[in-house]
This record gives structure tokens, C-alpha cells and sequence, in this order.
């Protein structure tokens, strides 16, 4: 350790943490510095920091109402008027994109957000219960992992209206299992462990050991499949509007975008393509990011 | 203060432990010798409380237990295991591996208690907030014998408790739970494979053989070669091979 | 065959720029038994590793001679050192689960090491194989050589790894830790075991181990490394009346079965041991 390292990095970097809070902010900056190394994870890191951020400030960054048509000017080419041309009523193409971001990336969130404590919460009982509850959990996941993702998607749709609301219904339906799994999995191995035997003779009761002491090993696992599974919702969401079935016109999601148009691919070829490079920049975002996760987290190296 | 009668454990069609039975008196130290395999690991784990499917009697303090055990027997009876490797929560800083048996059992005065815990076993109070990966092998064991006394248990079960530790570290180990016994009135079941590492602290010994308990002797038997059945004899000799610089290798 | 070793030093890239696990060590090796003894971190696996250059890809080795029967072994390239390890050099390491491969009955992969370094048919490896078992003092030779690995003990298992390595006739035996996970009855077999044969076919001896009295009774010469560097050379006869403050500590805090004490003598750590 060198002197001249600023206070903060010092005390982040220590040996000997005073407080839990030390320790726990000092192991989260190492994990940092681990990850920043990663060239290709750093990239995946800013694009997806960058695609947030442009939804997130979509308001503020488009150019034009993404719903308002000018019909003469449909199918424009890009041009200083509008950034990327216009699509097939006119509308900005550049400020569709900024909006339908925040339809997709919030499609994905949402999802995740349900989809990730439901398994850790399934895996985790079900790997540490055993027995009964563990084959009638099991089976319940075998049940939705047996559907096909898509035909599930269409069938929801089919039977509710089609929409945002049942795109994420439909997904997040399918998605969880491999979640429950995952936990199950890890939580069948950490629970033979002498810490986890050290816990269970303090007489905590299984809540306590699996929710203090078993979920949050299972964690990062779980973030590195979060990440990396974002960028096959990304395409599920975006085949559902390509389908007609996830958001619907005139809402800007990127694949309900390139649904529409795809018949100009050969004229206007920049109207649906660009929905599709936004597509495809966003899951590799992700992938980058999560395989750079899970360097980082990998419980191996910890 | 324990009491065991003729414990059996089975292991799906394989009998472990084959009707063992014993007593350690309050503030004893007994210990279980074995090769692998012997089932003295298994019994101590039956008398923890961490195995189910045992039939016999186990009592502690006049108690009878059954397959389950009450909080109030692990306020009473705690363990330290082999491997500190594995014993300690990966993600967990020794703070908070301390203050845990402290939260479940409702036992106020965390911070004070874990800074005497620290001191009883020699730790630096530098190492409060680290990670067990941060630590050495023979501090983490520290830390596993530290938590084992947090919530001032009367009988410590110790599984192998330096058997994954250099000799130099053992041999501070040993003497901290010696001292420990001492100092708290403890009474010690103490599971190992080294003969003279078990003689060092316990005063009688059973000793194992494929789930049977072959004899029960004194230390001074035991150091004396008073014994009787011929596994004991073996294992002593080649404990007493290994020491005798007398027999190493002539030139 | 001779192995030089002359001021040897292991360094390993870290964050604090490069870490020594070992600092300066020298020895040689003829037609005897060595037994190199240390703690964990003292650098007495890099060493005798370094000897085939098995050694981590990051790991940087300098030395003024590192020598195996006058191949310079630093400078050798991938092809003469392949010619070295297994068929001249053998290594067997501390659990037999981890070595040997899980898929391959113990026969059929003590035959693969003979067809390798020896060629001949199939049959003859195979027969071959079934001999060696039979050296290793293996009661029933066939059936083992049909068993998988995990349907072995643990002494079984090092008994095969111990056929393997042997198979290619080799001239130098290197043991890491071979019995620190076997019961103490085991163990004492499987060192005789060694000692017989190395000795029956005149090879030399590496043992590694953290167990000083142990390696007292099985080796010739003991090596005693702490923190990379080699504090004690000794005869083992004369381990009783070692001069080195650490040596003396590590027999010391032993506990013993014959000589009890109530408080076991602590090794006090010198940093001068260290060095400079």
C-alpha cells in the first residue's frame, strides 16, 4: 500500500475494517477493481448504462413527440430534421427509439424484478426442506419449465389482450424455473457445509438459516443468470412485438417497430434495421456485463 | 453430565455405530480414537444433534434427547468442527459470525461479549471485521472456538479440531482448549485420529474400531501400555514408532 | 542420475508486485531418500515441483543450476522436459481421488502409462499392469485393475497411483504429501511400501511432508524449509539433535504420547528466519 493513495481508497482498502460496514463497502470496491480489468465487461457495463440512462431521459433527449405522424414525410432519410429519418407515418425514428428503450428495458426490469425472488425463493425452500416439499416444488417448476416460451406468450396473450401486460405475465411465467433450479442447486451443496451445521446448532430456526445464511450465498449466482438471461427477454419481448402480440402500434417497442416496417427493408432500410441494431446492442450489453459479473462473483474464487 | 447407552446409528443398510455407550462426567475430558471409517465422527454428530436417525439413549445433564434438540440444549452443548475452512460463513465477517449464536439466543451485550470472546481466544481485535479468507488457518479456528463459547456453553463436542492445522498451530490450539476447560469448568468430547494429540487433553479414551467401541481406557493405561485390546495396542505402537527418535532411520 | 539445485527462487505476480515462496534454495539428489519438510506457505511443494517444471504458468523460476541428471531443466524445451516427467521422473500427490482419472479403470490407466513410455500391444500393458499391481502389494491384481477409482480405498488408490508412476520404470520418485490423507495404519504401509521399492530399484526419493518425525523415520537426508528458504539440512538419524531454533520448535510442540505436558511448548517465530 503506498502512501499516497487517496484516504478514501485507503479505508476502502484496509486490512483491518472497524466496522461492518468497512468490511462489507471495502469487499464490494475489490470486486470492483476486479471488474473494471475486464475490458469487454467495462464496455458492456457503459452501453448499458448508456441505453438506461437515454430511456431513462427519453423526455429530454428526443427531438420530437414520439407519436406525432407527418405524413408527407414518411419514410424519410436521415437528415437534420430527424436524426435516423422517420418511419412509415412520419414519425421521428430517433425519438421512437428513446421511448420504445424505455418500453423494452422496462419490460425486462419488471420482469427480472418478479422473476429473480420468486425462484430464489422456491430453489432456496425446496433445496433445504427436502423431502415432500422439495419433489412438490420441483414438480411445480418441471410444470412451467415444460412450456415453450413463446407459445405460452401467444397463448396468454391469446386468451387476455394483447399488450405490455401480458407480454410480462407471459415471460415471467417462463422465465423463473431455471431461477428455482439454480438456487435448489446451490443451496443443495451449501447445505452440507460445517457453517451451515455451526448455524444449525445455535438453534436458529430454518427461516433464519435459510434466509440469513443460505439466500444470500446464492445471490450472485443468481445476479450473473439475471444479467445474461436479460438479453434473451430482451429478444422474447421484442418476438412478441414482432408477433403482434406484446406491445401494440402505436406504442414505439423496438420489435412491434420492426414488425410494422419490415416489408421496407429493401427501400427504407434504415427503419426497421435500427430497431433491430438497438436490439441487438442491448443484449450484448448484457452478456458482456453479465459474463463479467460472473468473474467477479464466482463463488469459486471466494 | 453425558451419558450415552448403546447408540446405533445406520446409514441407509450400513450400520456406522454399533452400540456404543459411555459417560463423561461434568468438567471431563473424554476422547473418541478411531482410523476413518471407525464411526467416531458419526457419534459425535448423533450427540450434537445434527444427525436424526440414531436409536439408544443420549442424556445430557440427566436429560434424555430426542431426535430433535431444544434451544436450551444448544445453549448447553456446542461444536467445533475439523475443517476451519469450511465451518466459517464465507460471507460473513467474524463479527458477524460471533454475534449470531448471540441474536438466536436472545443474549444481550453483543458488542462486549464479542470483544471478550476475541481476547479469550487470542485474537486481535484487528480481525473483528475481516473475512474468514483473510484469515489464517489457525485464526479461523480461533474464531470457530470463539463462537462455540459465545453463548457460554457447559459441554464443547470437538471434531478433529487440529487436524487441518500446521503443528506449530496446533500445538497453540491445544493448549488454548486446555486452558479454556480450565478456566470455564467445561466438559470435552473430543473426536481425533491422533492418539497423542486426544491424551494430550482428554482423561479417559474410547477408543473405535468399524462403529465399536473396542475399549475404554485411562490416559495413564494408555501412556503406561496397559492395554487390552489389541487395535489400542496397535495404535499406541505406532504412535510410540513415530516419536522415538530411536528408531528413525539409522544412517 | 543427479538432481543439482542451486539458489533457487519461485515468484508469483500479486497485487504488491512479485510474492517469493521460494528464496535462494539448494540441494542435491543422488541414489537416496530426501525428505523435504515445512508448514503450509513454506515453499517445499514449489521446489520439488520445480525440478519437472510443473509449476503455475504465472509463477517466475530463476536458478544458478536447476539440473536433472545434467538436463538443464529451466532452459529445456516442452519436448525434452515431456521426456523427463512420467518416464524418468514420477510424481505422486497427496489424494489419489484427484489424481487419477475417474473414468478409467486402475488398470487400464497403469496400462496406458506403460504403452506410453514403453509401447507394445495392449495385452502386454495390460498384463504388465496387472504385475505392478502386484508389486504395490495389492492382494488380488486382477480384480483391482478392473476397479474404478472411487470403488477404491484410500490406500488402495495410492497404491495404484504409486503402479502408475512406476510403470515407465522411472529414476527419481516424487511424493507430495502421499499419506496425509490416509489413517495412520495405512500410512506407515504405504511409506515402507515406497522405501521397498525405491530402494529395489535404486531410485532416488523425494518426500514431501509437513510431518517431521514421519519423515525422519523413512528418509536419509531432511531438508527443513520455512518461508521459502532452507533453514535445517540434516542427516535423519541426527533430527533428535537438530541445532535450528525452528526445527527444535517443530519437534518440540509436538504432543506425546509418552511424555506428557500440560502446556505444550509454543514456537516462538524468529523474523530473522526469514532472512534478510
Amino acid at each position: 500500500m503506498n502512501s499516497s493513495m487517496s484516504p478514501t481508497r485507503a479505508y476502502l482498502l484496509s486490512d483491518t475494517p472497524q466496522s461492518r460496514r468497512q468490511a462489507g463497502l471495502g469487499r464490494a470496491y475489490r470486486g470492483w477493481l476486479q471488474f473494471r480489468r475486464n475490458r469487454l465487461a467495462m464496455a458492456g457495463l457503459l452501453a448499458a448504462g448508456v441505453l438506461i440512462l437515454a430511456s431513462l431521459a427519453a423526455p429530454l433527449l428526443a427531438t420530437h413527440d414520439p407519436s406525432a405522424q407527418s405524413l408527407p414525410e414518411r419514410y424519410a432519410a436521415p437528415s437534420a430534421e430527424h436524426w435516423l429519418g422517420t418511419d412509415e407515418v412520419g414519425r421521428d425514428l430517433y425519438s421512437r427509439l428513446l421511448y420504445g428503450g424505455r418500453i423494452t428495458l422496462g419490460m425486462v426490469v419488471v420482469i427480472m424484478v418478479l422473476v429473480a425472488p420468486v425462484g430464489l425463493a422456491v430453489g432456496t425452500v425446496a433445496g433445504y426442506a427436502g423431502g415432500f416439499l422439495d419433489r412438490a416444488l420441483m414438480r411445480l417448476t418441471d410444470v412451467f419449465l415444460a412450456f415453450p416460451r413463446l407459445i405460452l406468450a401467444l397463448a396468454f396473450v391469446a386468451a387476455l389482450r394483447p399488450g405490455i401486460t401480458s407480454a410480462i405475465i407471459a415471460i415471467a411465467l417462463t422465465a423463473w424455473p431455471p431461477y428455482a433450479r439454480l438456487a435448489r442447486a446451490e443451496t443443495l451443496t451449501i447445505r452440507n457445509a460445517d457453517f451451515i451445521a455451526a448455524v444449525r446448532l445455535t438453534g436458529a430456526s430454518a427461516t433464519r438459516i435459510v434466509l440469513r445464511h443460505i439466500a444470500p450465498l446464492c445471490v450472485s449466482s443468481l445476479i450473473v443468470r439475471v444479467t445474461l438471461d436479460m438479453s434473451g427477454i430482451i429478444l422474447t419481448a421484442a418476438g412478441l412485438g414482432f408477433l403482434g402480440m406484446g406491445a401494440q402500434p402505436p406504442m414505439p417497442e423496438w420489435g412491434t417497430m420492426i414488425a410494422t416496417t419490415r416489408g421496407e427493408i429493401l427501400d427504407a432500410w434504415w427503419v426497421p434495421t435500427l430497431p433491430g441494431i438497438a436490439i441487438f446492442v442491448a443484449s450484448l450489453a448484457f452478456n458482456l456485463l453479465g459474463d463479467g459479473l460472473r468473474d467477479v462473483l464466482d463463488p469459486k474464487q471466494g | 453430565m453425558i451419558e450415552v447407552n448403546d447408540l446405533r446409528v445406520r446409514f441407509g443398510s450400513i450400520a456406522a455405530v454399533k452400540g456404543v455407550s459411555f459417560r463423561v462426567e461434568r468438567g471431563a475430558a473424554f476422547g473418541l480414537v478411531g482410523e476413518s471409517g471407525s464411526g467416531k465422527s458419526t457419534v459425535l454428530r448423533a450427540l450434537a444433534g445434527l444427525n436424526r436417525d440414531w436409536s439408544g439413549d443420549i442424556l445430557v445433564a440427566g436429560e434424555a434427547q430426542g431426535p430433535a434438540r431444544t434451544k436450551d440444549f444448544f445453549r448447553r452443548v456446542q461444536m467445533v468442527f475439523q475443517d476451519p475452512y469450511g465451518s466459517l460463513h464465507p460471507r460473513q465477517t467474524v463479527d458477524r459470525i460471533l454475534s449470531e449464536p448471540l441474536l438466536v439466543h436472545g443474549i444481550p451485550d453483543v458488542d462486549a461479549r464479542i470483544r471478550r470472546a476475541l481476547a479469550e481466544v487470542a485474537l486481535a481485535p484487528l480481525v473483528r471485521f475481516r473475512y474468514p479468507h483473510q484469515l489464517s488457518g489457525g485464526q479461523r479456528q480461533r474464531v470457530a472456538i470463539a463462537r462455540a463459547l459465545m453463548a457460554e456453553p457447559e459441554v464443547l463436542l470437538l471434531d478433529e479440531p487440529t487436524s487441518a492445522l500446521d503443528v506449530s498451530v496446533q500445538a497453540e490450539v491445544l493448549n488454548l482448549l486446555s486452558e479454556l476447560q480450565r478456566a470455564h469448568g467445561l466438559t470435552y468430547v473430543m473426536v481425533s485420529h491422533n492418539l497423542a494429540v486426544v491424551a494430550h487433553l482428554a482423561a479417559m479414551i474410547g477408543v473405535m474400531q468399524e462403529g465399536e467401541l473396542v475399549e475404554l481406557l485411562s490416559v495413564e493405561d494408555l501412556r503406561a501400555g496397559r492395554t487390552r485390546h489389541p487395535h489400542t495396542a496397535a495404535l499406541r505402537a505406532l504412535t510410540l514408532d513415530l516419536e522415538d527418535p530411536e528408531t528413525a532411520k539409522s544412517a | 542420475m543427479e538432481v543439482i539445485v542451486r539458489n533457487l527462487r519461485i515468484a508469483f505476480p500479486s497485487h504488491q508486485g512479485m510474492a517469493e515462496a521460494v528464496r535462494g534454495v539448494s540441494f542435491t539428489l543422488k541414489k537416496e531418500k530426501l525428505g523435504i519438510v515445512g508448514e503450509s506457505g513454506s515453499g517445499k511443494t514449489l521446489t520439488a515441483r520445480s525440478i519437472l517444471r510443473l509449476l503455475p504458468r504465472q509463477a517466475r523460476v530463476e536458478a544458478d543450476r536447476l539440473e536433472f541428471d545434467g538436463i538443464d531443466v529451466l532452459r529445456a524445451d516442452e519436448a525434452a522436459l515431456r521426456r523427463i516427467r512420467g518416464k524418468r521422473a514420477g510424481l505422486i500427490m497427496q489424494d489419489p481421488k484427484y489424481s487419477l482419472n475417474p473414468v478409467m479403470t486402475a488398470g487400464a490407466q497403469i496400462a496406458e502409462a506403460w504403452r506410453a513410455h514403453r509401447g507394445g500391444s495392449g495385452k502386454a500393458a495390460l498384463a504388465a499392469a496387472v504385475e505392478l499391481l502386484a508389486q504395490v502389494q495389492i492382494r488380488d491384481p486382477r480384480r483391482v485393475a478392473l476397479s474404478y477409482p472411487h470403488e477404491l480405498s484410500g490406500g488402495m488408490g495410492q497404491r495404484v497411483m504409486i503402479a502408475l508412476m512406476l510403470a515407465p520404470d522411472p529414476e527419481l520418485l516424487i511424493a507430495d504429501e502421499p499419506t496425509s490423507a490416509l489413517d495412520a495404519t495405512v500410512q506407515a504401509e504405504i511409506l515402507r511400501l515406497i522405501e521397498d521399492l525405491v530402494s529395489r530399484r535404486g531410485m532416488g526419493l523425494i518426500l514431501i511432508s509437513h510431518d517431521l518425525p514421519l519423515v525422519s523415520h523413512f528418509c536419509d537426508r531432511v531438508l527443513v524449509m520455512y518461508g521459502g528458504r532452507v533453514l535445517e539440512e540434516c542427516r535423519a538419524s541426527a533430527l533428535a539433535r537438530a541445532q535450528h531454533p525452528y526445527t527444535r520448535g517443530l519437534l518440540d510442540c509436538l504432543p506425546s504420547l509418552v511424555h506428557p505436558q500440560r502446556q505444550l511448548p509454543i514456537l516462538e517465530r524468529d523474523p530473522a528466519w526469514l532472512g534478510p
